[in-house]
């Protein structure tokens, strides 16, 4: 698996971050967006969990990265990441049957508005020939099947802040059901614009400083730009081979609330919850960790709270559950995967990583958030979680690989 | 004056909400018109363009009533017009 986010370019950093209890969280760069004039006084928050040190000519050619939006880019990056360690060998019969399936809710939309700039605001009467093809949310897909020749199966979902629990869920039983022999899968975004930004500072959930998920004090989400990508084989064929898996993907669970696009619901987080349960044929005892949502949003975090110990009942007690949207953000469509990742590696390195910024209780989140400091505690299996505006959850379930 | 910002302020949300502006009153309940929070910030944003005000997240997370909807409006537009009286009326 591989991944990119605030904090670092690829999966060491950010484990190493994550079982620090370091947020990556800082202010937006001013130049947000690749024409300064759409910079950050315009908007009324200032933080964002931005990547930074990230050069995209160490990645890819200046004739690549013409057709290439920043989202696209990280989606390369993370899979290149996740196949190099899977060590897969692309034969002619897998380069056949392979499956893509990524996750992105804005795609290149950072693309987009550069045009729109030239048009609404510079009076322009043209955009650039490229902005069809940068700004299509499955531009991850497409490029990742050109960076390794694969003719199979390549998608993308776009459930908002679901879509890559959605691509990973449903590479699973792609993969499970022998559709595919491997998939690549997850998710990318890079949302932090000037026109989309308006967007969130419009709905009022952005934070004014940090993301404090479950605590008493917390003052709303903070936007993150990353990706993560996973490789998914079968089991009997990822030890044929001779190399360890991570983790196992057992089970995928989901569910529309059909109630309110913003609002969510418990009832429907909790049947994707028991979905992934069942799907995975795990018993909630089983269950020594989850990955929230945690969005440090009032509605996302007392719902999801209320979905757990409806789901857990009197296990919630003793299953510490933390939100590492804390220290990467909310990267919406990349969120599922990024935090599928820091699940398997939770489960691979047996430390949770922790709730960070946390500062107070909150009576109607009545859970063990693992606050502030990572704890070595060698969970059987785990949960992350995705629940989207528009009522659409996703939840996938990992077991450990010992 | 003030009579006259109610007034408005009644007429936006009416609209926003498209529900009969004689069902609006200042004493009417978020619940008896049926605004949930997604509503409440869809008014708030047609009174920051009726007004020509901004209203702060936190003032904004504090809304619960359409009394409180016209007293901060009220407050908003009179610290505009007369930026000396605003500690006056805090």
């Amino acid at each position: 698996m591989g991944v990119i986010s605030a904090l670092g370019l690829d999966q060491q950093q950010f484990w190493q971050a994550l079982a620090a209890g370091e947020s990556g969280i800082g202010p937006i760069p001013n130049d947000v967006g690749p024409v300064a004039e759409m910079g950050m006084n315009q908007v009324r928050f200032k933080n964002g969990a931005a990547v930074r040190g990230y050069d995209a000519d160490t990645y890819f050619s200046r004739k690549t990265l013409s057709f290439m939006d920043r989202f696209a880019q990280f989606s390369v990056i993370a899979a290149r990441e996740a196949v190099s360690m899977a060590g897969v060998e692309w034969t002619d019969e897998l380069r056949e049957s392979a499956a893509i399936i990524t996750g992105s809710c804005m795609g290149g939309r950072f693309t987009e508005e550069i045009g729109y700039w030239e048009l609404f605001h510079h009076g322009r009467h043209r955009v650039h020939p490229l902005t069809i093809p940068l700004g299509m949310s499955n531009a991850g897909a497409s490029h990742i099947s050109m960076e390794y020749g694969l003719h199979g199966p390549a998608y993308t979902i776009s459930t908002a802040c679901s879509s890559s629990a959605h691509a990973i869920g449903n590479a699973l039983w792609m993969v499970r059901s022998g559709a595919a022999p491997l998939a690549i899968a997850g998710g990318s975004e890079a949302p932090l614009f000037l026109g989309g930004l308006k967007a969130w500072e419009a709905m009022r959930v952005v934070s004014p400083d940090t993301c404090r998920p479950f605590s008493a004090n917390r003052s709303g989400m903070i936007l993150g730009e990353g990706a993560a990508m996973l490789v998914i084989e079968p089991l009997d064929r990822a030890l044929a081979r001779g190399v360890k898996p991570l983790a196992e993907i057992v089970g995928f669970g989901m569910s529309a609330d059909a109630c309110h696009v913003t609002q969510p619901s418990a009832e429907g987080a909790a049947r994707a919850m028991r979905g992934a349960l069942r799907d995975g044929g795990l018993a909630p005892e089983q269950i020594g960790y989850i990955n929230a949502h945690g969005t440090a949003t009032e509605a996302n975090d007392r719902m999801e709270a209320a979905a757990i110990h409806d789901v857990f009942g009197a296990h919630t007690a003793a299953l510490p559950v933390s939100s590492t949207k804390s220290m990467h953000g909310h990267t919406l469509g990349a969120a599922g995967a990024i935090e599928a990742v820091a699940t398997i590696l939770a489960l691979r390195n047996g430390v949770l990583p922790p709730t960070a910024n946390y500062t107070a209780p909150d009576p109607e989140c009545e859970l063990d958030v693992i606050p502030n400091q990572s704890r070595v505690a060698q969970a059987e299996a785990a949960l992350s979680q995705s629940f989207a505006f528009g009522g659409l959850n996703a939840v996938l379930a990992f077991r450990a690989w010992h | 004056m003030s009579e006259t910002i109610q007034a408005r302020v009644l007429r936006v949300i009416a609209t926003t909400q498209r529900i009969p502006l004689e069902k609006v009153k200042p004493d009417s309940t978020f619940e008896e018109l049926g605004i949930d929070s997604m509503d409440s910030i869809n008014i708030l944003f047609d009174l920051e363009s009726e007004f020509d005000i901004e209203i702060k997240d936190e003032d904004a997370k504090k809304i619960r009533t359409i009394r409180e909807m016209i007293d901060g409006v009220t407050y908003l537009v009179d610290s505009k017009q007369n930026p000396s009286a605003q500690t006056a009326t805090e």
